[in-house]
């Protein structure tokens, strides 16, 4: 029931807001329908808290302690982002850059967006994972081009391009899972479930699904942005509205690991090695050195943050395929405290090139003073996205280093260097930017603060103290993904 | 019909698949890649309907149905609009020569044929040969968008992959579960309005749908 309300909530905002998205209270109706999905989301999981994991509707929806934090992180960043959108996209639309058609596509898309990310975290079937994150995929192309400008168009085309391509490749792979998991299973729906793929993930076809997880992990990896399939990625976060730069960054990314994550566990269980975990480790590795590397070489502000997820995402797809307690818990904790920081950042950085009218962080001078939310929003969000302490980035890489000297010490050198580049890199170029006096290009803005304070808020204390139901959601959830 | 008359009939489809996948490549004129690809989808969907008349499997019926309405007629109709819309007479270019695209995508098949060999010998259905077509089709699609820097046949390249998943489900498995078919097909669909869309604006800002006007943005910026 909580399901249907938490999907529903979003689509039918997205059919609302497709008639009504160009009116002045658009934006509310935008933030009232991310706000249901949320505490339908917060609902849903005090049920798993007490309950369990559950199946709902016919087997078509399934709910563990995996997916479910996930899922609340989701509905709760989604929320966040509706709301900063408001003040974002209003002056975004004084200045012409929007128009009536543009608002209403923008928030239909938004909402539509969101309802395909919690498709595919909740839905039990292989297919319709794959369904939902195309649709993810096709809904953002066009916000990513909202802008028209002929930089936006390319970017978008590009997305559009490649993320097609790899869906494709997808498609394939989860063919060929669904060829192995006939012989077992019977034909039709029941043979994509994963609840009865998990149960059986001994009997499959090892060459098979072998074969099958190379064409997931390109096709979803490119979603995630692992290097060398991550061109889209920087483009598409760099010319696309802010909010929705949050968002993918945020959380598309998250769930793209999500579905390679339970792919992984589900090929290493019918082979019975960890040839999955080590290709996974191999991907991530390389996303963490050539991200950390090309960020120093930025110019626009999107786009070093764009590549900070790139090696982000990198670190959890490393930890997740390095496997064991510690890696995961760390993992698991790692996409929570990345998401929130990151579209926290996000947040700061829309803002911050609309009051200096650029992304160019040459000209961006004199945060703190020209307006300290948004200055001290940046430069504390930056700290914690490099891993300083006490923030909660921090204690999750630290969990992730230590079990990579304990388990495979040979990485930890290479880990280490593309943790130290990417720190100077964000650092050097924050400092520089929020430092210094109030240039005269200067222009005052409204910010919006109650997301900025509530993610850094939230991304401390998890640094600090780690709640008693999250901690156990993760145990269990590592104990899934064993 | 009989089993082998029909896993025959099935053998030349995917070989004419193929062939259309093969013409794809060399074809340098815009409409004749659009009767190119109808007609993949023409035998795709013969194929499918075969397929499910002898296995019994009566969704594949339905798949049948939607790939001629979708790929034969629907979206070749959407590409000829705007097309014609949009005045697009001028020949693709090609970034690699036509020879040397033709080897690439023999090699292609060749390796197809060896990923897969492991997989047919596992498959008891009456097309299990068809598997290796099937992924020589995809690649050729992916091929195809590399090698032409055109938007239109880009997309024609994509949609010939989606033949080629579409061709290797049936071949693999007897198709997908209906539901999986059925939301695959709506997102082709959603695609084919976003590439429309898009057509208009990448016309429209840079007088050409040359995505090789479209190069501003790049590492090092």
């Amino acid at each position: 029931m909580m399901i249907l309300i938490l999907l529903a909530v979003s689509f039918v905002a997205a059919i609302i807001l497709a008639f009504v998205g160009d009116r002045r209270f658009a934006h509310e109706i935008n933030i009232i329908g991310s706000a249901v999905t949320f505490f339908a989301g917060l609902g849903l999981a005090v049920q798993v808290n007490m309950q369990g994991p559950m199946l709902a509707g016919g087997k078509f929806f399934f709910v563990d302690y995996f997916n479910v934090y996930l899922a609340v992180l989701t509905s709760l960043v989604s929320f966040t982002t509706a709301i900063f959108s408001r003040r974002y996209m209003r002056r975004e639309r004084e200045h012409g850059r929007v128009g009536h058609w543009g608002m209403r596509f923008y928030h239909a898309m938004f909402q539509l967006f969101i309802f395909a990310m919690l498709l595919a975290l909740l839905t039990n079937n292989v297919g319709v994972l794959w369904i939902a994150m195309e649709l993810a995929t096709l809904s953002t192309v066009l916000l990513v081009s909202l802008y028209r400008t002929p930089t936006a168009i390319e970017a978008a085309w590009k997305y559009f391009i490649l993320c097609g391509v790899g869906i494709a490749l997808a498609l394939f792979g989860t063919v060929l899972l669904y060829f192995a998991a006939e012989r077992v299973l019977g034909e039709g729906g029941e043979a994509l479930l994963w609840t009865n793929l998990n149960q059986v993930s001994g009997q499959l076809e090892p060459t098979v699904l072998r074969l099958a997880f190379v064409f997931l992990l390109v096709g979803y990896g490119t979603k995630v942005g692992l290097v060398p399939l991550h061109n889209w990625l920087p483009d598409a976060h760099s010319e696309g509205p802010t909010p929705i730069s949050a968002v993918l960054s945020g959380l598309l990314l998250n769930i793209a690991l999500y579905a390679l994550v339970r792919f992984k566990v589900l090929v290493d269980g019918a082979t019975g090695t960890h040839q999955a975990g080590y290709m996974m480790m191999g991907f991530g590795l390389l996303s963490i050195l050539v991200a950390s590397f090309s960020l120093l070489r930025q110019k626009d502000i999107k786009r070093i943050f764009a590549y900070s997820s790139i090696e982000h995402m990198g670190i959890a797809t490393f930890a997740f395929g390095l496997g064991g307690p510690i890696a995961t818990f760390g993992a698991l904790m790692h996409m929570l405290v990345h998401s929130l920081t990151k579209s926290s950042i996000f947040f700061t950085v829309g803002h911050a090139s609309q009051i200096h009218g650029t992304q160019e962080m040459d000209k961006i001078r004199g945060l703190i003073k020209g307006n300290p939310l948004v200055g001290w929003g940046l430069i504390l969000g930056v700290m914690a996205i490099v891993g300083m302490p006490p923030f909660g980035v921090f204690v999750s890489e630290f969990l992730i280093l230590t079990a990579t000297i304990k388990d495979a010490p040979i990485f930890t050198p290479f880990l280490l260097i593309g943790l130290g580049v990417a720190f100077a890199g964000i650092l050097r170029r924050a400092q520089q930017m929020v430092s210094g006096s109030v240039p005269p290009s200067h222009k005052s803005l409204k910010a919006a603060n109650i997301p900025v304070i509530l993610h850094m808020v939230l991304v401390l204390i998890l640094g600090i103290y780690m709640p008693d139901f999250l901690n156990q959601w993760f145990h269990k959830a590592v104990e899934l993904l064993k | 019909m009989s089993i082998t008359l029909a896993a025959q009939i099935n053998s030349i489809l995917a070989a004419l698949i193929l062939l259309t996948a093969f013409g794809l490549l060399v074809q340098r004129r815009i409409y004749g890649l659009l009767h190119l690809f109808a007609w993949q989808g023409l035998f795709l969907s013969i194929s499918t309907g075969i397929v499910g008349y002898v296995a019994g499997v009566n969704h594949l019926y339905i798949s049948s149905v939607l790939t001629l309405g979708l790929k034969v007629i629907v979206l070749p109709y959407i590409l000829h609009i705007l097309i014609i819309r949009m005045q697009i007479r001028k020949e693709v270019d090609t970034v690699v020569n036509i020879p040397t695209t033709m080897l690439i995508g023999i090699a292609l098949v060749i390796f197809s044929y060896h990923l897969t060999a492991p997989i047919i010998e596992l498959s008891t259905l009456v097309t299990k040969s068809t598997l290796a077509v099937a992924l020589a089709t995809v690649m050729l699609g992916l091929l195809m968008m590399i090698t032409r820097r055109n938007a239109v046949t880009q997309i024609i390249g994509f949609l010939s992959m989606e033949n080629g998943l579409f061709f290797a489900a049936t071949s693999a498995t007897y198709g997908m579960p209906l539901v999986v078919e059925l939301g695959v097909a709506l997102d082709i669909l959603i695609a084919a309005f976003i590439f429309g869309i898009f057509f208009f604006q990448i016309r429209t800002t840079f007088d050409s749908l040359d995505v090789n006007s479209m190069a501003k943005l790049k590492e090092e910026e």
